[in-house]
Parts: C-alpha cells; sequence; structure tokens
C-alpha cells in the first residue's frame, strides 16, 4: 500500500470539504473494495475520507412499503433487518450471500453501488426494484445510475446517501456465485409490482455489468412462473466470457438464474 | 499401546501455540538492524533485458541498496541447480537451461527476478522497487505443455532445442505393442492433470543475515528441508561453505512440496545482507506467491491399456508431455519420471508397460513436486483409465479392478517397483460397504425425481513413500542420498531431546515423535521435546516430503532409541546388580523382570551423567545418534469412493459421500494420520473440482494470480469423510509404517471425475470440473 492520510468525516459537508482538500483523495466506507485495491498498489489515494460516522447515511426505515436504507448501511445490517424482511425478503436474502462474514459487518450498500463491480450484487437489486439512489446533490433512477463496468452517474465528489424504492409485491433473488471469488458468476433479480410491471435485473454476466432483460420482462409480465422464465432463451451476444465461463453460459444461468429466482419470490 | 505411546490418538502438542497465534514463522524473526527486501519481478513472460537504471530508486526515501543479477553474478553466485540427473532415450544427458538467481540477460516468466531492493520498510521497498527502470525487448512467449514442443515456437534455452529437456522412456515398448496387437480390446484415453499453485497458508519469507566479524550467515527460510538448503546454497550457489552458513526452518505453515526447494530469493536476502552490510528480510504476499511458488503437475498424456478375451490387462502404453516451466526446479527431472511412471502398474499384474515421458521449457514458472508429486499423476490417468475400459467392457468398475489386483507379495512390477505388502481386495471391500455400493441405484433414482444427476465412481490407488534407499536413488540419477538421522539424547534428569533430521510443517511431529518415546520409555511424553529445523542444532538430515518422516525418519529415531535402550538397561542391570537381560522397562522405571526391583528412568539417567557409579569401562553420558537408510520404497494403496450430484441446468458439482479406506501399515496416530488423509482429499478434490493455474496464451500473463479467479477448496465444497484403515505391516522399515502425508491427494481426484462423468453419461471432462465443463458436457450427453 502506498501511504495515504485518514480523515473522518463528521458530517455530510465535513465529507465533501475533506475530500476537496485533496484531488487524490477518496472516499472510504466499508473499505472491502478500496482496501484491498490499495493494498496491491492499484489505487493510490493520498487522502482517505472516512464516512462510516457521518449520520446521515444511517439507518433504516419502512413506513408502508416504502423503504429507505442509508448508504452506510452493512450488508449484515441489510440481511438481518426485520422491516425490510417483511416487505422486501428477497434483499435480505441478497445481502446475506455477499462475501463472508467479515466483509458483510464491514461493507455497506452505499460502497457497493458506487463501486458497481460488474459482479456485484447489490445492482441488480437496485436495478431490479427500480430504485432511486439519492445523493448529497440529487435524486438518480437506478436505470440512470449503473453506466458501465465500475461506471457510476456519480459526479467526482457526490456521496450516496442513501437508496429509497417501493418495495414491489413479489421479489426474487438468486445468485451463481464464481466458484473462486463468490461474486456472482450470474445473479438475476425479479420483481413484480402490483399493477403487473416487471423488472428483471441481471448481474455478472453483462460485458457492460448490470442489465435488465426484457425478454424476461415481458415473459414474467405475461406469467409470473418459473416455467415462463425457463422458457426464454438469453441470446449470449454481450454477454462476458471470462476463465470461468463463456458467454453461452452465461446466457443460460440467466435462464436458470431467473427461474430459480421467481420460484423463490 | 499405552495413552500416549504407538497406536494413542494423542492431541497434538503444537496445536496450542499454533491456534493462539503464539507459532515463530519465519516472518515473525526480527533481529537489530534489520531491514526488508523486495523483489523488481519481469512484468513480461519473455524478455531480454536490455538495461537496468536503478539511480532513480537509490534516491528514494529509506533505501539501503539496490542489488543486480549482474552484481550478483560477479559476485560469484551460482546458477539454480536439478538434483536428479535424468538421460534421453539416446543416452544424452538432460538438457538444462542456466537459471540465475536475478536475471541479468533474459527473463523468462513474469515473476523472473530481476533485481533486489533493501529498505528501511516494506513500502518503502516497494515504491522504489517500482522505481527501478527495467528497458525490455520483449520476446515470443510459450505456455502450453503440447505446443511448446512444435515448430516454430519461441525458444526458452539455447541448450535445449525445440524446449526438449529430456526424451525418457521405462519398460519394454516391444512387448507392449504385441500386447496391444493382440488384445481382444483397447482402452485408450487422452488425460490432462491440471496446472496447481500449492498455496501453503503460510507465504515463502527468508531472512537473510550476514555476520561481518564472524565472516558468517545465518538464513531464517521456509524450509521443508533446511539441511538440504545448507547444502545446496554452499556446495552449488556458493553463497558460503557449509561451516559458515546456519539455515533456519522454525515453524512452518505448509510447504506441500513447494517449500522443499531453494528458492531465488533465500540466495538473493543472504547475498544482499553481505553487500549491504544490513539483515535483510523478504517475505512473500499472494500474488508473489502464486506467480513465482514452483506449481505442481501439468502433464498431458495419451495412454492406451490392452486387454485379453478374459478383461486381464496385457499391456499398458503411456506417453506424456510435462511442463516443467522456464527453469528445472531442484526436484523436477525425477516428478514426471522415476516418482510417475514407476507406478504405473497401480494395483494391477500388468505384464508390460511402456511409458515416454518429454519434459519441456514454457514461460512459466518453474513446476517440481508437488503433494504426491508424479504419484497422483500415475492414478490419474490408470484409474481414469480402468474406470473407461469398465464402462466399455460392460464390467463394474470393482470387477475389472479384482481381475487384475496383484494378491501375492513381493509384487515385482514391469516398472522397477518392488511392491512389499498389500492388501487391495480388503481396501475395496471396506470402502464398498461403507458407500452402500449397491444401494447406489436407489439413490441414483431418487436423485432424478429432484432433477439431479447423481453418480458413483472409485479408484484404487498405490503410492510410494518413504523416499528412498540412497544407493537405488543414486543409480537412478539421484544427487543426494535419501536417508534420515536421529539423535536422542537422555538429559540428566530423564527428559529426552530428540533431534531429527526431519521437518514439520504441519505434520505433527512434536507429537507423534514423542509417542515413540513414550511408548518406548513409557515416560510421559510432555517429558520428551522434538528438535528440528536449525542447521546448528541437529545433525544433518534430509527433510521432510514424500511421506518420508514417518517412514524413514521414525525409523532412524527407532534405531537411536535402540542404542539408548541397551546402555540405559547396562546402567540399571549394574545399578541392581542384575543380569542385563533381565532388565524390562515399563512406566518411567527399568525393572529387574520378575522381581520388585527397579530403578526409575531419572535415577539411570542421573547416573548416567554423575558417572558414580558405572560399569567398568562404559562411557558417561547417555545419548546416541542413527542413521537409517531404507531397503526399499513403501507401498500404501487404497481405494476410495466418491459420489455426487450433479445439477443439469447449472453444472454444478455436489459431493454427497466420499469414502477413503487406506491402508497405511501401522499406525503411530490415528488421528493424525485421518487429519493427514482429510487435508489430502481436500487437496485432491480442490484439484479434481476447482482448481487450475492458467497464463494467457499470447502475453502468458497469469490470469490466476489471486483467490479472485484462483478457486481454493473451501469448507463448503467438501463433505464430511468417511476414512477408514485397513492394515498390512510394511515388512521392510521397524514400525511397519508405510506413510500417510499423499495418499489423499493422490486417491482422489479420479474417484470424483470417475462419479462425475458416469453422473452425466459424458466421459470426456479435464480437470477442474467447474460448473460451466460440466454443464457443457452434460449438454453435449444429452444431444
Ligand atoms: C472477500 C470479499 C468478498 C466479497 N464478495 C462479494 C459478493 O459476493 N458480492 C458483492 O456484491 N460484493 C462482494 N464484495 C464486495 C463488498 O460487498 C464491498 O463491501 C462493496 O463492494 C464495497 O462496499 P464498501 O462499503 O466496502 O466500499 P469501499 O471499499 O469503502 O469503497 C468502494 C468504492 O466506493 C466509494 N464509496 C464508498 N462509499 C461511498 C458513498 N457513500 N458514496 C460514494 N462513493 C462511495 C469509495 O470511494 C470507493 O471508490 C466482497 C468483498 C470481499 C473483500
Amino acid at each position: 500500500m502506498y501511504a495515504t492520510t485518514y480523515h473522518r468525516a463528521s458530517s455530510l459537508a465535513d465529507a465533501v470539504r475533506l475530500r476537496g482538500s485533496s484531488e487524490e483523495a477518496k472516499y472510504v466506507s466499508g473499505g472491502m473494495t478500496l482496501i484491498p485495491t490499495m493494498k496491491q498498489r492499484l489505487a493510490a489515494p493520498s487522502d482517505l475520507v472516512d464516512l462510516r460516522h457521518v449520520a446521515e447515511l444511517k439507518g433504516i426505515s419502512v413506513n408502508g412499503r416504502h423503504v429507505r436504507i442509508g448508504a452506510g448501511t452493512t450488508h449484515y445490517e441489510v440481511a438481518t433487518s426485520a422491516e425490510i424482511k417483511a416487505v422486501c425478503p428477497a434483499l435480505c436474502h441478497l445481502a446475506a450471500h455477499i462475501g463472508d462474514p467479515h466483509v458483510r459487518h464491514m461493507g455497506t450498500l452505499g460502497g457497493s453501488i458506487a463501486n458497481n463491480d460488474p459482479a456485484a450484487d447489490y445492482p441488480a437489486a437496485m436495478l431490479g426494484l427500480g430504485a432511486v439512489i439519492v445523493t448529497n446533490a440529487r435524486e438518480i433512477p437506478a436505470d440512470a445510475f449503473f453506466t458501465g463496468l465500475f461506471e457510476t452517474a456519480l459526479e467526482e465528489d457526490e456521496i450516496v446517501v442513501a437508496v429509497t424504492f417501493d418495495a414491489p409485491e413479489r421479489a426474487g433473488y438468486s445468485k451463481f456465485a464464481n466458484p473462486a471469488s463468490r461474486y456472482a458468476m450470474t445473479g438475476v433479480f425479479v420483481a413484480r409490482r402490483a399493477d403487473g410491471g416487471v423488472r428483471v435485473a441481471v448481474t455478472g454476466a453483462g460485458a457492460d455489468g448490470v442489465f435488465r432483460h426484457e425478454g424476461l420482462e415481458a415473459a414474467l409480465a405475461g406469467s409470473w412462473t418459473p416455467e415462463a422464465a425457463a422458457g426464454v432463451a438469453v441470446d449470449p451476444s454481450g454477454l462476458l466470457s471470462d476463465l470461468h465461463g463463456s458467454a453461452e453460459y452465461r446466457a443460460n444461468l440467466v435462464t436458470v438464474m431467473a427461474k430459480r429466482a421467481v420460484a423463490a419470490s | 499401546m499405552g495413552v500416549e505411546g504407538i497406536g494413542a490418538r494423542v492431541a497434538r502438542k503444537e496445536d496450542k501455540r499454533f491456534l493462539t497465534g503464539k507459532g515463530h514463522y519465519t516472518d515473525d524473526m526480527a533481529v537489530p538492524g534489520m531491514r526488508y527486501a523486495a523483489f523488481v519481478r519481469s512484468p513480461h513472460a519473455h524478455a531480454r533485458i536490455r538495461s537496468i537504471d536503478v539511480s532513480q530508486a537509490e534516491d528514494m526515501p529509506g533505501v539501503v541498496g539496490v542489488l543486480t543479477g549482474r552484481e550478483m553474478l560477479d559476485d560469484g553466485i551460482g546458477n539454480l541447480i536439478c538434483g536428479w540427473m535424468i538421460h534421453s532415450k539416446d543416452g544424452s544427458p538432460m538438457k538444462m537451461g542456466a537459471w540465475r538467481p536475478i536475471a541479468h540477460e533474459t527473463v523468462r516468466y513474469v515473476g523472473d527476478a530481476v533485481a533486489i531492493v533493501v529498505a528501511d520498510s516494506v513500502g518503502e521497498a516497494r515504491d522504489a522497487a517500482e522505481a527501478v527502470a527495467v528497458d525490455y525487448e520483449v520476446l515470443p512467449a510459450v505456455t502450453d505443455t503440447v505446443a511448446a514442443l512444435e515448430d516454430g515456437q519461441p525458444q526458452l534455452h539455447p541448450e535445449a532445442p525445440n524446449n526438449l529437456i529430456y526424451d525418457w522412456q521405462i519398460g519394454d515398448g516391444a512387448a507392449v505393442d504385441a500386447a496391444l496387437a493382440a488384445a481382444a480390446h483397447v482402452t485408450e484415453m487422452r488425460i490432462v492433470n491440471n496446472r496447481l499453485a500449492p498455496n501453503p497458508m503460510e507465504p515463502r519469507a527468508a531472512l537473510g543475515i550476514y555476520d561481518a566479524g564472524e565472516d558468517h550467515y545465518t538464513c531464517y527460510t521456509t524450509s521443508q528441508n533446511p539441511h538440504v538448503a545448507r547444502l545446496v546454497m554452499s556446495a552449488f550457489y556458493n553463497v558460503a561453505p557449509e561451516n559458515k552458513l546456519r539455515v533456519i526452518a522454525p515453524d512452518v505453515g505448509g510447504g506441500f512440496g513447494s517449500k522443499i526447494y531453494i528458492y531465488p530469493e533465500e540466495i538473493s536476502c543472504l547475498w544482499a545482507s553481505k553487500r549491504t552490510g544490513v539483515p535483510v528480510k523478504w517475505t512473500c504476499d499472494r500474488t508473489e506467491a502464486f506467480l513465482t511458488d514452483a506449481h505442481g503437475r501439468d502433464h498431458v498424456s495419451t495412454v492406451k491399456m490392452a486387454f485379453d478375451a478374459d478383461h486381464r490387462i496385457i499391456g499398458l502404453k503411456v506417453d506424456t508431455i510435462a511442463n516443467f516451466g522456464a527453469y528445472m526446479s531442484l526436484f523436477s527431472a525425477a516428478v514426471p519420471t522415476y516418482l510417475y511412471a514407476t507406478l504405473l502398474s497401480g494395483q494391477y499384474d500388468i505384464p508390460a508397460i511402456h511409458a515416454n515421458v518429454r519434459a519441456v521449457y514454457t514461460n512459466t514458472v518453474a513446476v517440481d513436486a508437488y503433494r504426491g508429486a508424479g504419484r497422483p499423476e500415475a492414478t490419474y490417468l490408470l484409474e481414469r483409465t480402468m474406470e473407461t475400459a469398465a464402462r466399455e467392457l460392460g464390467l463394474s468398475p470393482a470387477e475389472l479392478r479384482r481381475i487384475n489386483f496383484i494378491r501375492t507379495f513381493p509384487h515385482q512390477t514391469p516398472v522397477i517397483m518392488n511392491y512389499d505388502a498389500g492388501d487391495y481386495e480388503a481396501s475395496l471391500k471396506a470402502a464398498m460397504a461403507e458407500a452402500d455400493w449397491d444401494g447406489f441405484p436407489a439413490r441414483k433414482a431418487e436423485a432424478a425425481s429432484r432433477g439431479k444427476k447423481r453418480g458413483i465412481g472409485m479408484s484404487c490407488y498405490i503410492e510410494a513413500c518413504g523416499i528412498a534407499p540412497s544407493a537405488a536413488v543414486g543409480s537412478l540419477g539421484a544427487g543426494v542420498g535419501l536417508w534420515e538421522s536421529a539423535e536422542v539424547r537422555v538429559n540428566a534428569v530423564g527428559t529426552i531431546e530428540v533431534l531429527t533430521g526431519s521437518h514439520s510443517h504441519g505434520q505433527g511431529h512434536e507429537t507423534t515423535f514423542a509417542q515413540l518415546v513414550a511408548d518406548r520409555f513409557g515416560v510421559p511424553i510432555d517429558s520428551v521435546s522434538i528438535v528440528h529445523g536449525d542447521t546448528d542444532k541437529v545433525q544433518m538430515g534430509m527433510g521432510t516430503y514424500g511421506s518420508r518422516s514417518g517412514a524413514v525418519g521414525m525409523s532412524a529415531v527407532v534405531k537411536a532409541l535402540d542404542k539408548v535402550e541397551a546402555k540405559a538397561k547396562k546402567i540399571a542391570a549394574h545399578l541392581m546388580e542384575a543380569d542385563e537381560s533381565d532388565i524390562v522397562i515399563e512406566n518411567g522405571a527399568l525393572k529387574v523382570a520378575g522381581t520388585d526391583k527397579s530403578v526409575p528412568w531419572f535415577q539411570m539417567a542421573l547416573a548416567a551423567y554423575t558417572a558414580h557409579n558405572l560399569p567398568a569401562g562404559m562411557e558417561p553420558g547417555l545419548k546416541e545418534g542413527a542413521f537409517y537408510d531404507p531397503s526399499n520404497f513403501t507401498f500404501p494403496a487404497g481405494c476410495y469412493i466418491c459420489e455426487v450430484e450433479v445439477d443439469p441446468e447449472t453444472g454444478k458439482t455436489e459431493i454427497v459421500q466420499f469414502v477413503a479406506a487406506d491402508d497405511f501399515g501401522n499406525i503411530i496416530n490415528p488421528m493424525i494420520v485421518e487429519g493427514q488423509v482429510h487435508g489430502g482429499l481436500a487437496q485432491g478434490i480442490g484439484q479434481a473440482l476447482l482448481e487450475g493455474v492458467h497464463y494467457d496464451r499470447e502475453t502468458g500473463q497469469l490470469l490466476t494470480a489471486s483467490y479472485m479467479d484462483y478457486a481454493m477448496p473451501r469448507a463448503d465444497d467438501l463433505p464430511s469423510f468417511k476414512v477408514s484403515h485397513q492394515v498390512t505391516p510394511c515388512p521392510n522399515n521397524p514400525l511397519g509404517i508405510k506413510g500417510c502425508g499423499e495418499a489423499g491427494a493422490i486417491g482422489s481426484p479420479p474417484a470424483l471425475i470417475n462419479a462425475i462423468t458416469d453422473a452425466i453419461g459424458n466421459n470426456d471432462l479435464d480437470m477442474p470440473a467447474t460448473p460451466q465443463k460440466v454443464w457443457a458436457a452434460a449438454r453435449a450427453a444429452a444431444n
């Protein structure tokens, strides 16, 4: 790791100010992505601005079916939240299967979506839920937030404060873990609203990161059944091909995970 | 046996310090003035070094020195060597290219060292390493085992045209060809043994300390064989003469073979310590370990197995290409030859065997012995072929094996080995009973009702442990003898130290070696200490690998104990005015048999050291040493049965049952043996299901350089193992033991792959059987 200077921000405004003090500064939340990257000398922030003590990023609130989760909420807190579980158990299930217990106690929702790893789990949930990403400057719909591999709509110093969404009537998440990293080789989040609207978001498989699958959405809007998902053939073009899985294999996994996500919903 | 003697389940004495973080590993060592090293490593798989500019790095904060390979050459540090000479079938010696500890002309794999930086902190050393400017002329690279031999491929060493190191053979080719021609059935396969990274929990480390006052070097290092490290560093690398070099391998956190070899880094730390005048420590990080630890396996073979009309094997023909990486590592030459082809008879009576082995250079890190070393490759090849043959012949896999089992001993195979004892049927029977083999069809049907494809597979392995009779291995090309040494020191108060040339890096020697003493003298195990791993304390020894510490290392202890016992009895007889032949040792006392006369052990020991009243002419003291040279290898064998369920939609394999029935001969500590088997099974299952090193074919970059891409087995990848032992004592060593350290890793891969191929109905599957590959193979079978 290169030498760096640590700062603890006490408020959102303080965080922005601290980050502005150097061009090479970076926010850190759980550090579960950023710190390993620094240890490998792949990132070299001059300053680290710790967001973990910023009150505005904390807390989970559920009003009726409206959910707001602070960006600083850990994966463990989401996984074990009785309030979220009551309206959207699929999200708790997703959070409970991120990494290992250490990672879940440190890593945060905000850090995960700001990082937008193409194999991360939360981006699929945000896109599948049609969530809104609330920042210190604006509100960004998930459809506009995830813009590419490790790319988001966030400005340089913009902070994810919270995510909000209306819990769908039914939702499910199914992940096929990469045997090595246990990130998603393919993860599919499915959600159906009371008005019949369906969203299907796929992570781990897309060459450009998380994406929605129209064919699955149409099939499931017609019939919310595992069979309907199983009948959809996914086009491998545009899917990721690497050591662990070819595009064809991932295309198959998209269908199978969608089917299983619906069955679990 | 007694509660602490041979055969007792004594809890490991060493575990308390390991489990409470109180172990002392090389990286824990600190000496005054110590500084830290970082290596500048080649980012290219193959390149010529045009120039190295260290000036900027030298000016960086905290930097003590930046040293290059040219300076090392000028100081007379020698090339790394391979300690086993193999001759090709045309009689020519193997073609060994030069391996410089720090390259100064050509780099041949990603990770090859080109400079060492010594600085006040690890961070500063690494910062400065990045500032070393190396001008490379990048050359084309070849990483693939088979491609390396093809025309027009990049050439690694001028000494080895076509990258061919040797073209070796064993056995009677004409007899095998005749058998193939006469056969009623021939089973043919192409078998790939995947390349593995060893991944010991503790990464390699070295601390080199040069004492200018004494002109003496000390090296703390992560070694499985510190004496061999000292010998090689002094005799071949010219680091220092042996009497001026102390090598200490303190607690070592796993080796699996990868810490047998003497690597560039420990040589460089010692040399750099003299050059810079400060002690120099280097500790590998995990990616550096993936890049630079010697890898294992990497064979591509074809096999033909000939059967007569009665399903007896009448001939076996094997052709293997073994990837050695960019340089010949210390034992590499022996692995695909005398540790591999000599085991190709397996548990079977095969009248004619011929194997041809070509070893090749590629632009990858060196490949050498890794848990099992050659024997897993032989077993995987043979046991997959047997299973395939059974399927082709319409026989049950057990039946085909039974027809061909060796049943009388000793048995001379056509490939050197002479099996001394075994009962293969016993292990097969035990495994099949434990696995409820006959109930499999019902379980398969039940699994099918859940949409799962269930399969069962077996493997009957044999291996050769207790390496090895020195004269025999010498005649086969070994550069060293493979005996072992021991010294037993009885202190004046009766406590005992055993100094062994074996080295424990996870095997539990501090417990099992002490059990031998407790068993012999009836003294508490806590009064026995095992001393190992320091060339200044322990007499020359050959170290631990190839499951040799039991069969060879313990046998040396037994020989020394015999001598101690004889002298102790003489002293006791003298003290009690009895006849020496009437003395028995029981519960920590020397007694006159049939009387109530006895002398406590400690009193006899005290008498030996006060020397006030010893038999006439006897030397004072009680300390005996012994060297033991085995008369043969030992031959552990067993039967493993694996049952899997495959999810046809994703290709994911779940191991639902794994049965291991092993014959390790007599067992000193069943709990430790079970632990060794469990660990070996985890490693073998890792190879078969998860692990695989991948280099990019174009660039030679290592694609699996972290755990993000290299899949190690985790607890939830593994079932609960069912382990049992059958015992035919080894007739060739005093304890009747064979060795257990590698069996699990040797026997398990074919059992697992045979189960998967049974489940999916497609035999065309290579390790690791990743979900993607199994899914594709299952689909191909279904279409
Ligand atoms: C062993 C291991 C296994 C893992 N497995 C999985 C897995 O299975 N699935 C999965 O999805 N993830 C996995 N992860 C990643 C984990 O979920 C991370 O915690 C997460 O991706 C990043 O969250 P963090 O809070 O740790 O962010 P950090 O590492 O602190 O930061 C990540 C990036 O986000 C930025 N950032 C952080 N917080 C904010 C914010 N509020 N606003 C704007 N920018 C911000 C930082 O500047 C940085 O660039 C794993 C990680 C590890 C170490």
